[in-house]
């Protein structure tokens, strides 16, 4: 995985609370056996019209979601279902970093092992970004902080050991398989 | 000694190492179940990287997702309509050849939904942990397992490792008083549980239910209940064993026998919360008070008892979002609205009590003209034993599809969806908009109110055919 340190892109807003891993992708995308090329198929039914031409009017559509890296949605992004094909579909469609009040559980621990930044902030910010879709934000991992272009800037809680695998390019599963003589011991004694 | 809730003691059984500010604990999984949906990706990362399922005796997997629910398709006679999903059953097929791991496949006669033959098995046993590529694992906590849905990548690090990397969630204790009424089920419960936590209210949180009618419900209303725990945004629900539990899976293929049988009983019955134990919150509710519910908008939070109207909140744009999708009105009523299907079936409700309670409703009627009624068991021992019971030829009699076990409608992978617009009162866990096929309109409801409503073509108060 490559490093992350700083994400620095135009914002795309999506208002709406509570979105769900079916929205994100649905679970008609899912038989496919690969991660690759999902992109397309994000928020596919918000996206596409019944005979598969975009809508012009969603937010994805439009010119000026070109090249955004961030996307600030309502409260709860991410509820439902365990797919990890939701991250995936964000990641391959262009963005790095998702901004919220609240994140689900699952996916937030999805984006963090495929390097798609999960954002926890304050409601004060997170209104001013609802407020200001297309704002130039700035990510900082190292010092945990989104600076918006007023100058403000609000730091943001990630797991350490996240975060630490996160800056350096790290696989957690590398940790992981170093830990197999305690692991060993365990079932032994388990 | 400090007080213990339930949940603390299984995680500290399972600690490799303990987390410190740095790093996560290692977290020890019991059980991992596999399937055919969530697992492709985890198993070519093993191949690419040279490594081993390090635990095959604790992996089982199974078919379920998108798997079909026509026996000519199920069995060989014709082709998989849907491809895509025929090569991701051949594809878990090779996977568990080539790994080692066993698998209840489409021909085997102990497949189902993987919560529901999880439990069946008896490879679910209190004190576990389990984990599988899908949200509603929490299921298997009502046999105060601590089990909880991770997503594929974390299926890799099980598969190779057996641990995953944990931070140590929250508790939230749901204690509820009392008893459930006549004609309120267990589904009825978490609904109402969900309705007044919200969908995020567990997030972050564990929740351990407690209580005198958590107590009285039997294993499978307690599974129904863990299984929606989710979608409250908790990852996993917890309920103590208790005798109900120990009974429940005294004998089953997978569960200890003879004095491991005894010995296992007897350290089972020391998890439960210590009086005193603390939760990190606490919220409880009274059994009494619940009506039987019914969903009305595009999350399971969006929930009302059955008699009620539809909450009016002119300033909310996302709730007339949902309102729009669902082609419903602040204030309106549901009861006598026309549906057009109706399945009985998923992980939460499709166990043979689920198809006794409906098969009680339908039993001499008929199917609403022009509704189209599935019923998916949620195993084929499931469907074998409510075939030798009667209540398939009951469904069948009264025009309802019966069908082999499979997620199917919850989540319309397989081709089993419902039309765009049309309203399906569904005993399935997700209302989201088009989860059960584009443009579909679910509404969450009991088996005895989806069976009501099969009858009737209409929203139904299920307690008009469940009176003596």
């Amino acid at each position: 995985m490559q490093p992350i340190r700083i994400i620095e892109s135009r914002t795309v807003v999506l208002p709406y609370t509570n979105i769900d891993t079916d929205q994100i992708i649905p679970a008609r995308f899912l038989t496919t056996t690969t991660k690759e090329g999902l992109g397309k198929q994000a928020f596919a039914d918000w996206r596409y019209d019944a005979s598969g031409a975009p809508r012009a009017d969603f937010i994805l559509n439009k010119p000026e979601a070109r090249g955004c890296e961030i996307l600030v949605a309502g409260r709860n992004f991410g509820c439902g279902s365990s797919r990890e094909h939701a991250p995936w579909a964000l990641l391959d469609f262009g963005f790095k970093a998702v901004i919220s009040t609240e994140i689900a559980d699952i996916f937030r621990n999805n984006a963090l092992k495929n390097g798609l930044l999960p954002i926890v902030i304050d409601e004060t910010t997170h209104r001013w970004l609802l407020d200001n879709p297309g704002a130039q934000v700035r990510i900082d991992l190292e010092r945990t902080a989104v600076e918006l272009p007023t100058g403000v800037s609000v730091t943001f809680p990630i797991e350490a050991f996240a975060r630490y695998c996160l800056l350096n390019g790290i696989d957690e599963l590398g940790f992981l398989l170093k830990q197999s003589e305690a692991i060993a011991r365990y079932e032994q004694t388990h | 000694m400090n007080a213990k809730t339930l949940f603390e003691k299984v995680w500290e059984r399972h600690e490799v190492v303990p987390e410190t500010p740095d790093t996560p604990a290692v977290l020890y999984i019991d059980l991992h179940l596999v399937h055919e949906v969530t697992s492709p990706q985890a198993f070519s990362l093993l191949r690419s990287m040279g490594l081993k399922v390090r635990r095959k005796d604790r992996t089982l997997a199974t078919m379920d997702h998108s798997t079909p629910t026509d026996p000519d398709e199920v069995f060989g006679r014709v082709p998989i309509k849907v491809e895509s999903a025929a090569r991701q059953v051949k594809q878990l097929e090779q996977n568990c050849r080539e790994f080692g791991i066993e698998l209840l496949g489409l021909d085997s006669d102990q497949r189902g939904i993987v919560h529901v033959i999880g439990p069946e098995l008896g490879a679910t046993q209190p004190g576990k942990t389990i984990v599988c590529g899908d949200s509603h694992t929490a299921t298997h906590g009502a046999f105060g397992a601590l089990a909880f849905g991770i997503g594929t990548t974390e299926v890799g690090h099980v598969l190779a490792t057996q641990c995953l990397l944990q931070r140590r969630p929250k508790t939230l204790g749901i204690e509820v008083s009392g008893r459930l009424k006549p004609g309120v089920t267990a589904k009825d419960l978490i609904l109402a549980i969900i309705g007044k936590i919200g969908v995020s209210g567990g997030t972050g949180h564990v929740i351990e239910y407690r209580g005198s009618a958590i107590e009285a419900l039997s294993m499978e209303e307690r599974m129904t209940v863990c299984n929606m725990s989710i979608e409250g945004g908790a990852r996993a629900g917890m309920i103590a064993p208790d005798e109900t539990t120990f009974a429940y899976l005294k004998g089953r293929r997978f569960a200890p026998q003879g004095e491991a049988w005894e010995r296992a009983v007897e350290d089972w019955r020391t998890l439960k919360s210590d009086p005193g134990a603390q939760f990190d919150r606490s919220i409880s509710l009274d059994a009494d008070a619940i009506e039987p519910m019914i969903t009305y908008g595009t999350n399971p939070g969006m929930v009302i008892p059955i008699t009620g109207t539809v909450p009016d909140r002119p300033d909310d744009a996302i709730h007339a979002k949902a309102l729009a999708y669902m082609g419903l009105n602040g204030g309106d009523r549901l009861l006598g609205k026309p549906i057009q299907v109706v399945f009985v079936g998923s992980c939460t409700n499709a166990r043979l009590s689920d198809l006794e309670l409906a098969a009680r409703v339908m039993k001499g009627r008929k199917v609403a003209p022009g509704v189209r009624v599935l019923v998916v068991p949620g195993s084929q021992q499931v469907k074998r034993e409510a075939e030798a019971r009667g209540l398939a030829k009951i469904f069948q009699d009264a025009g309802a599809e019966w069908r082999e076990s499979g997620c199917s409608m919850c989540i319309g992978m397989n081709g089993d969806v419902v039309e765009k617009g049309h309203y399906s009162v569904s005993t399935s866990n997700r209302n989201f908009e088009g989860r059960q096929g584009t443009g579909a309109r679910t509404l969450l409801a009991s088996p005895a109110t989806a069976a009501a409503a099969a009858i009737t073509g209409k929203i139904t108060d299920p307690r008009e055919f469940l009176a003596a």
